[in-house]
């Protein structure tokens, strides 16, 4: 069987997010694969382990991005598609989606998995639009995931609001992966060798047929317009005074001060 | 066209949750900019009493549409359900909650319709008529300010942040949306009951959290049991998960859930940046740490430094006098 992995190169979730200009600061990050698409990655590799087949990476981004790409074939994946265009930058969800849904379309697959979310911009849109945009079904926030044995269908665990769900859905289908349905690998060196040697491929948008006007900061429909630091909280108080003292004042203070109790 | 605000209600075993009445508030301040009125959907099955609640809150009308396909959540049919109603009823803005609900609908409706998602504000304004949102990226380590280039748009808004609107209006008119649902391919088939945690940390009020000071397992337990007390959601850290102490659908910070209750204790936890992220716009916040230079004291609107063995204990029977005079 054939999966493909929607991947994003973040900055490493232990980054401190430097601000200038009203823009991140891009330089000195360390990069890693989105934590929710590792879980995919890894689920991927362990379906393809089961049922044989092979993985392929379909990851936006810059030039950049090739070096977050290798850690994903170091992983285990097969092959990779790299999107990779000027036109591509400064969209949003609808145009990701849409680029990724063009690249899929010159795939042959029988499911796509994607992280629910990328942890940089939290937008948690693209798995599910290019799913609309494909007319594919989609079960989001999954926690398990197993196949049947035709391979034509799946029972996913999602966990959604604090409920879980058990979902069918049909093959191909998109399905995006959370925290808990798997625990994603560490590279073998042999891995990580093995990653020059494996194909990545370029796909600029006229190699998908679309319009860059039609792509990226220009035919986004939202403009971030600045990114600032948060709100520093006011300085707190320290209560002193043995464990029983302070706890006693502390709910004390939760109660008359603060009116949250 | 009339800048018309529909809000997108979501309801939990056939009543509306919190999320939806603070949709109404954040629609009644937006209206003010925009000049529209404001309208609400409900979706499901068997709804009218959601549809009843909605029609209190002082919005303009409601539209239900009610179907027993929707007695679970099956993607295709809310999508259909959702895009019909917007068709019809033509709002300039679309709001949803940033629930694993609201973010799934609003992407696949987005999608649909070729409209644009804010997703999970936390603020906003309008500026001459433009809606100019806040919303909290890489976790809440830092907040992007993001307009649409156009009208309509959809916006996820996070719940807990707005004061939830009351019911007490006159009932507004509801309409009955007749809809054809297609058959699903992929669908909920089956609620699977979570044994243990049943406050849904999302939407928690109070949210009593343990780390790395728990120690073990065990640890957790007079944790829990404050929570009991307070009627809290049981939040952890990662490390605290990542030792298999807690259930992973506890974690808080930016690879678990994002929280903004308005009371967040955070007990026996250091304060990685990581979980930082995603407990930072929690109302007020406690902290116990033992180490006095720990970082979570620097969010921290009250600190106790010392043990949570300690503290807990005392924590817990002084909540319960205080809640038992109330």
């Amino acid at each position: 069987m054939n999966v493909v992995v929607l991947i994003k190169r973040v900055p490493d979730t232990e980054t401190r997010i430097q601000i200038k200009d009203g823009q991140v600061v891009t330089e000195g990050i360390s990069w890693i694969i989105s934590p929710y698409d590792e879980y995919g990655v890894e689920e991927a590799l362990r379906l393809i382990e089961k049922y044989t087949g092979k993985v392929t990476l379909l990851c936006l981004g810059p030039d950049d991005a090739k070096e977050t790409i290798r850690k994903g074939l170091a992983l285990g994946a097969d092959e990779a598609v790299h999107l990779n265009d000027p036109a591509f930058a400064g969209g949003d969800a609808s145009t990701t989606a849409k680029v990724h849904a063009a690249a899929l379309k010159k795939k042959q697959f029988d499911l796509v998995l994607a992280g629910k979310q990328a942890v940089d911009e939290d937008n948690a849109q693209v798995g599910v639009r290019v799913a609309e945009l494909l007319d594919l079904p989609h079960v989001n926030s999954v926690i398990k995931l197993d196949l049947s044995d035709d391979k034509k269908s799946a029972k996913c665990l999602r966990e959604v609001d604090g409920d879980r769900d058990l979902a069918e859905t049909a093959l191909p289908a998109i399905i995006t992966t959370q925290q808990g349905l798997n625990e994603p690998r560490y590279p073998s060196l042999k891995g990580i060798m093995g990653a020059k040697k494996k194909p990545i491929v370029d796909w600029k948008a006229a190699d998908l047929g679309l319009d860059p006007a039609t792509l990226g900061a220009k035919g986004a429909k939202l403009e971030v317009i600045n990114i600032e630091p948060p709100a520093a909280r006011p300085p707190g108080k320290i209560i002193p005074g043995d464990a029983a003292t302070a706890a006693k004042e502390l709910v004390h203070l939760l109660h008359e001060e603060a009116k949250v109790i | 066209m009339a800048n018309n605000i529909l809000i997108v209600a979501e309801g939990r075993d056939g009543t509306l949750r919190k999320v939806s009445y603070e949709l109404v508030t954040v629609a009644n301040e937006m209206a003010k900019g925009l000049g529209g009125a404001v309208e609400a959907v409900t979706l499901g099955s068997d709804i009218g009493k959601c549809a009843e609640s909605l029609a209190k809150t002082g919005v303009s009308k409601v539209y239900q549409v009610d179907d027993a396909a929707m007695a679970t959540f099956a993607p295709e049919i809310f999508t259909a359900a959702l895009s019909e109603v917007i068709k019809k009823a033509q709002p300039a803005v679309i709001l949803l909650g940033a629930t694993g609900f609201g973010k799934e609908l609003g992407a696949s409706v987005g999608a649909r319709l070729d409209l644009g998602l804010i997703t999970d504000c936390t603020s906003f304004a309008v500026d001459g008529g433009t809606l100019v949102m806040k919303r909290p990226v890489y976790a809440g380590k830092a907040v992007a300010t993001v307009k649409p280039k156009s009208l309509p748009v959809m916006v996820s808004i996070r719940p807990n942040i707005f004061a939830p609107a009351a019911e007490g209006s006159a009932g507004a008119p509801i309409e009955k949306v007749n809809f054809t649902a297609p058959t699903p391919r992929a669908k909920v088939v089956e609620k699977v009951k979570k044994e243990a945690v049943s406050v849904d940390l999302a939407e928690a009020k109070f949210v009593v959290s343990g780390g790395r000071g728990a120690r073990s397992a065990e640890g957790f337990e007079p944790i829990k049991q404050l929570a009991k007390t307070l009627g809290a959601a049981v939040g952890a850290s990662r490390a605290a998960v990542d030792a298999g102490w807690i259930d992973y659908s506890t974690q808080v910070g930016q690879t678990g859930k994002t929280v903004a209750p308005q009371l967040y204790i955070a007990l026996g936890i250091s304060g990685a940046i990581q979980h930082l992220a995603g407990m930072s716009s929690s109302k007020v916040i406690v902290a116990v740490n033992k180490d006095p230079d720990a970082p979570i004291f620097k969010v921290a609107d009250y600190g106790i430094v010392g043990d949570l063995f300690d503290v807990v204990p005392v924590l817990n029977e002084e909540f319960k006098k205080v809640l038992s005079e109330k």
